[in-house]
């Protein structure tokens, strides 16, 4: 009796637990600071997660068939050296700049299905290689160099090409977090409404008998790694307008924040499965203890303690389930 | 001087089922002894009681009158018994070379020093060992580099590193060619010269009636007899096999041959050499033989699982070619697997979610999103259907019984309405009522004029329910009859390679 009552405990933690621990946050560090609260404040909070948010549900389409993209960061990293440099160093338009970033992620996608699909390696390693490819691509690219406007070019002169003054909207507010929405939104729509997402979810379930069920498995990881690659380059993209330069593996420190909120959102109300709604969950999760954190006064080289515990805790939970039903 | 081993009244329980009443069995060194019976008869179990593997059995052993307790693995290799199991890749560790696995007994148990290993020495050793069984293997190559029967050879010599009196070989010949078959047969008699005493499990009597000198035959987890087997037949062998025909409840039905539904001709795939099949629209035909015969290969190959090397497959009069199962699907042929929880289900999802799995397409609105009012009216006419005894629809296939899961298996094809269904051991594991269920299914898609092809390796589910059979021996279809023409004598003897 009393082992099913603490059973049932642990269920409400599995369900409630992120979004508990959420509005705990939120009481400690208002009453540590009340200035976190403010309007100001949460509103730096989503922009600040909005770009972490953006890439990890591209990691969660890649759990969702269960997979794992870790070329995400680096994709937005050379999204955002496509982008800027489309601006900067050849003055083409928006519209041409941001083909660009796209069409060198849906490459990048084609790419690790061909790793994982024909050649058969493990969706990790793949990505994993995949990761330090781009990266070096990147850096190839930019010949190691910030890109930025005005910046020096390799025969002295200057670079004469200017960012669109649109492009420079993306990564404010507001449109910086209503794409963020939007993204979370849409994706929880496609994995949950349609055929397409139960699909990607019956192949996580089980590609075997998603196979002999008729389903053409190879189809959806090709779309899925495509997707995971495209949102990782939407991330990317807003990352360069929100820095008006595209940075050395600007988006390398995204990976780790990606993957971790996309963890802790497979246990959020108790969905079980990698779903965008409990991906943001997650990312508002890291952002709120960033951003108080930041406020206590934490050293900011300290800060990957506290969210490494809290991606081993989601972790834990999410697997002592799996383990215990 | 002959060692005589003694079993007398071994009886085993497992949750749920006797496996074993009562079974006497005798072996004597020096003396190849057949072990038979058909799939379940309780072979297996018996011999893993014999080298160990169960340990809560009753009953008593001896040798040469002297009792002994074997409860642990260790207890019979401490008397000299060793067993060679049939998936001969799960007892070696394939980067390791064939010398390590052949001393690995002496590796594990600490004849090195200090945790040292002497690799001269071993390799010395165990190249004593292959050239004393006349093999011509390097001692120092990979396991992975060798075939199924150098595999099987390795184990082997494994077993006689140890103090070996008695050698268990469970279906040691299933996956050999015929060369290999007399390579282990040469290794066999020497191993008997040395006054080993050899239990050979096997379904193949040709083999058996070649190679033992005593044959015990067991049925429904008990003795059957003991004889030498110069005093007996292959026919004797067959019909103590299967005994008295169990009844089992089958549906009548009544068969309407239709149209000609699916033709393959000269198919060979992985496992398949040239098999001709055909079915008719209303028919039950059946595919049987033993296990590993190449039924499910067979299955797969039919379904694009697997890759055909030669062969056409006709579908509805017009020539097919099915690259996945995603093309066979939508050309209205589908399968239900044998690996239920493997290939059948998706375990960790809904009930809903794997009854709709294959019609999803037909149950959208705007062209992509799910109607789920319409799933879950589908789902629960299917549920309702097939009596799917489940708390919700949302209950997780997991927390079902193996019979509900493949109630779930079968009826996720249900509402495909598809031409053709091939059924791949559909009663594997599930209890007597919900045997029965599935049966009436079959029935009814067939006096719906579906095509069925129903495979399996239990006779009596073969003569209940099917109206033309093919028996499979080796991928290749060895007979095709009228499923009233026939006996199950002669199914058994074709099934066991006569000819």
């Amino acid at each position: 009796m009393s082992q099913k009552k603490s059973f049932q405990l642990f269920d409400f933690f599995y369900k409630y637990g992120t979004i508990l621990t959420i509005v705990v946050l939120i009481a400690v560090f208002t009453a540590l600071n009340p200035a976190f609260i403010s309007s100001d404040n949460l509103l730096n909070i989503l922009r600040s997660i909005s770009i972490v948010t953006i890439i990890a549900v591209g990691v969660t389409v890649s759990l969702s068939i269960n997979g794992f993209d870790l070329s995400v960061g680096s994709s937005a990293s050379l999204a955002s050296a496509v982008v800027i440099s489309m601006f900067v160093w050849f003055s083409q338009n928006l519209v041409v700049a941001l083909l660009a970033a796209f069409l060198s992620a849906i490459l990048i996608g084609i790419l690790n299905s061909i790793m994982i699909v024909k050649l058969k390696i493990p969706d990790m390693l793949a990505t994993l290689a995949m990761m330090f490819i781009i990266q070096g691509v990147a850096l190839t690219y930019t010949k190691g160099a910030t890109i930025s406007e005005n910046m020096v070019i390799s025969d002295g002169s200057y670079a004469e090409g200017v960012i669109s003054p649109v492009f420079a909207k993306l990564g404010q507010l507001p449109w910086i977090i209503v794409i963020m929405v939007a993204v979370v939104l849409v994706v929880q729509g496609f994995l949950s409404l349609t055929k397409h997402g139960r699909f990607m979810y019956m192949i996580g379930g089980n590609q075997e008998a998603a196979r002999l069920s008729g389903i053409p498995v190879n189809k959806y990881k090709v779309a899925a790694y495509i997707l995971s690659a495209l949102l990782a380059a939407l991330g990317g993209i807003v990352l360069a307008s929100r820095v008006m330069t595209a940075e050395i593996n600007a988006g390398g420190p995204y990976l780790m924040d990606a993957v971790a909120a996309a963890f802790i959102g497979l246990s959020v109300l108790g969905a079980g499965k990698p779903n965008a709604l409990g991906t943001f969950v997650g990312a508002v999760l890291i952002g709120i203890l960033q951003n108080g954190l930041v406020m206590m006064s934490v050293p900011y080289y300290a800060m990957d303690i506290v969210k490494g515990s809290v991606l081993a805790f989601a972790l834990a939970l999410t697997y002592y389930k799996q383990k215990h039903t | 001087m002959n060692t005589i081993l003694d079993m007398k009244n071994i009886s085993i329980s497992f949750p749920g089922v006797k496996a074993l009443s009562n079974v006497d069995f005798q072996a004597q060194t020096g003396r190849v002894h057949a072990l038979i019976g058909a799939n379940g008869a309780g072979k297996s179990t018996l011999m893993k009681i014999l080298s160990g593997a169960y340990g809560h059995y009753e009953g008593d052993m001896s040798i040469n009158g002297e009792p002994v307790h074997i409860r642990q693995p260790a207890d019979a290799k401490k008397h000299g018994i060793q067993m060679v199991y049939q998936e001969v890749d799960t007892a070696l560790i394939p980067h390791l070379t064939v010398g390590e696995n052949i001393m690995m007994d002496q590796l594990i148990n600490g004849r090195q020093e200090k945790g040292w290993i002497r690799w001269r020495q071993l390799r010395e050793e165990a190249a004593a060992l292959l050239r004393k069984m006349n093999l011509s293997l390097s001692p120092t190559k990979q396991i992975s580099e060798l075939t199924l029967a150098e595999k099987q050879m390795v184990l082997i010599a494994r077993a006689i590193s140890n103090d070996c009196r008695f050698l268990i070989l469970d279906e040691p010949t299933a996956p050999l060619s015929q060369t290999e078959t007399d390579e282990l047969f040469r290794i066999v008699r020497q191993l008997k010269e040395e006054d080993v005493s050899i239990i050979f499990i096997s379904h193949r009597l040709p083999e058996l009636f070649a190679i033992c000198d005593d044959i015990t035959i067991m049925r429904n987890g008990e003795l059957v007899s003991k004889n030498l087997i110069a005093d007996t037949t292959q026919n004797e062998v067959v019909e103590r096999m299967l005994g008295r025909k169990m009844d089992e409840q089958f549906p009548t039905r009544t068969f309407q041959k239709g149209r000609v539904l699916l033709q393959a001709s000269a198919l060979s795939a992985s496992g398949v050499n040239g098999v001709n099949i055909r079915i008719h629209a209303g028919e039950v035909v059946g595919l049987t033989g033993l296990v590993g015969a190449g039924k499910s290969e067979i299955c797969k190959a039919l379904f694009g699982e697997s890759k055909l090397e030669a062969g056409e497959i006709q579908l509805n009069g017009k020539s097919v070619l099915f690259r996945s199962p995603y093309d066979a699907v939508r050309h209205g042929l589908v399968l239900v697997p044998e690996e239920r929880r493997r290939e059948g289900v998706f375990v960790s999802e809904s009930v809903l979610s794997n009854i709709t799995v294959t019609t999803l397409t037909s149950m959208l609105k705007a062209g992509v999103l799910i109607d789920f009012k319409k799933e879950r009216e589908r789902a629960a006419s299917i549920i309702d259907r097939l009596d799917v005894r489940t708390p919700s629809q949302e209950a997780k296939v997991r927390h079902l019984s193996g019979g509900n899961q493949q109630k779930i298996a079968i009826g996720k094809w249900l509402l495909a309405e598809a031409d053709v269904y091939i059924f791949d051991e559909p009663t594997k594991g599930i209890d007597v009522g919900a045997k029965r269920e599935i049966f009436e299914l079959i029935a009814e898609l067939a006096a719906r004029g579906k095509g069925i092809l129903y495979a399996s390796s239990e006779m009596t589910e073969i003569f209940g329910m099917t109206d033309r059979l093919y028996v499979i021996y080796d991928g290749q279809a060895v007979l095709e009859k009228e499923t009233s023409g026939t006996t199950e004598e002669e199914v058994m003897y074709y099934s066991t390679g006569g000819k």
